[in-house]
């Protein structure tokens, strides 16, 4: 049994939220250049350049990408011979957010949903906790804006409507989305398992560095044929028209009920962020 | 499409009449920030037949809600918010003389045509340069609400904030028309 204690947990929470708000990955940076390469309207290319720039500024001189710093996303991946000493978990991951948002600068932007009273630290962030076989445990760390979240559904589809109701749905919720979600976006798709976990499948598929080929080549085949009909569309750079809807649609799937054919679409701004570490 | 107009709010009708969508702005002087909470406390004073915190004729609201700055900055990050959220208001604040806001994404009918109607125009601003635009700032200061947090009504004076024209006076709508021109199929 490795004991780790917990006031380690929320040491490293604070950092990653601080460095996840400043500091795009280079997979998005790489992306934006690939983008560039493409795009055939001059205010889109315009836009996609303020965008590599806006980066450069936060990573220089370490202020937040974007002002919605987001609602604080945990994913925990706890390996089972590790024993938390010295307080409980969720406890300590959210003194970690409180520690990142207040000591980063960054906005506070949770609320009470009638109120909408700011809660004041950002917290409760959401946590989900996988427990894995292993000694050590993995913190990542994904801030989520609320104009890319608020584009997002998730869809009970019928087995009949198969993959191609599955690709209509998501090219139409793009469409529907437009200029709101801060194109160009990343579109996570989770297909299978229940109501709530195909919505956790689509988050999760975001954490996926930008450029990389899905594992299964089936999925990796149908994100390939959804990203042309999206950037089809026109939509383009913040939605003024262009080539550049979305950077990259990624899908995770797993197996559903044979009555069921749950589909979640979580639309993610070009401001993908997320940071992770191993202890 | 290339034109680059230089505005200094208060904004006439004049001034806001000669706007075409897609013409590049940039905005130096006075503006106001507000966005959802703030913007349901001046309609509430609107409906109570109460004055407005910062007298609105002429003026423009960036819907924004920053990071706090660091020590030194004068405003933390500072892009715009998504504006669908403030189009029940927008059309009662327009009426009484708003000539300009700057958001993202696209306005309903029903404020579009208030834009026709009283002349005023809708700006978009870079989604996501926060950053970036927060530059563009060189003063702020909270003019109302300030337990909201984030979401106070600032007044910001900006210099060369620069902004992309979106629905001009005449019912036009970049976003429709920047659609159409790159679809394909």
């Amino acid at each position: 049994m490795r004991e780790i204690p917990v006031k380690l947990i929320t040491e490293k929470v604070r950092d990653l939220c601080m460095k996840a708000n400043t500091d795009i990955g280079d997979d998005v940076l790489q992306a934006f250049d690939l983008a560039m390469e493409k795009e055939e309207s001059p205010l889109g290319l315009e836009i996609l350049k303020e965008l590599k720039e806006n980066a450069r500024i936060a990573t220089e001189e370490n202020v937040p990408i974007c002002q919605d710093t987001g609602f604080a996303v945990v994913f925990f991946e706890l390996g089972q011979e590790v024993h938390l000493v010295g307080g409980d978990l969720n406890g300590a991951i959210q003194e970690g957010v409180r520690q990142g948002y207040r000591d980063g600068y960054l906005r506070k932007s949770i609320c009470h949903p009638f109120t909408r009273a700011n809660t004041g630290d950002n917290t409760p962030a959401i946590l989900h906790t996988e427990v894995v076989p292993g000694d050590k445990i993995k913190i990542t760390i994904a801030p989520k804006g609320g104009g890319s979240e608020n584009m997002s559904r998730v869809v009970m589809l019928t087995p009949s409507d198969g993959v191609e109701g599955i690709k209509r749905f998501v090219v139409q919720r793009v469409k529907e989305s437009g200029s709101n979600p801060c194109p160009p976006t990343i579109v996570g798709v989770g297909i299978g398992g229940t109501f709530e976990q195909a919505a956790l499948l689509a988050k999760k598929s975001l954490l996926r560095p930008l450029g990389s080929k899905n594992p299964n080549p089936e999925l990796d085949q149908l994100e390939s044929e959804i990203l042309t009909e999206i950037n089809n569309l026109g939509i383009g750079p913040q939605g003024l028209g262009g080539r550049t809807t979305s950077l990259a649609v990624h899908i995770l799937m797993m197996p559903c009920h044979i009555a069921s054919f749950p589909l979640a679409v979580n639309i993610q701004c070009h401001a993908q962020r997320h940071k992770e570490i191993v202890i | 499409m290339n034109r680059s107009i230089r505005l200094k709010p208060p904004l006439s009708d004049e001034d806001v009449e000669k706007l075409k969508i897609g013409d590049r702005v940039v905005i130096s002087g006075i503006i106001y920030t507000g966005r959802d909470a703030a913007h349901k406390r001046l309609l509430d004073l609107l409906k109570g037949g109460k004055d407005l915190p910062f007298d609105i004729k002429g003026q423009i609201i960036y819907y924004v809600g920053p990071t706090p700055a660091k020590p030194g900055q004068v405003l933390g990050s500072a892009g715009p918010t998504t504006s669908y959220r403030m189009d029940a208001y927008s059309p009662s604040l327009i009426e009484r003389g708003l000539k300009g806001m700057i958001g993202k994404g696209m306005r309903s009918d029903t404020v579009k045509e208030a834009m026709k109607k009283y002349k005023a125009v809708y700006f978009a601003a870079t989604g996501g340069a926060g950053a970036l635009l927060a530059k563009r700032v060189k003063k702020a200061e909270v003019v109302a609400y300030e337990d909201l947090g984030p979401e106070a009504i600032r007044r910001l004076e900006v210099d060369d904030l620069p902004v992309i024209v979106v629905n001009d006076v005449r019912g036009n709508d970049l976003y429709i028309e920047g659609e159409k021109k790159y679809r394909k199929g």
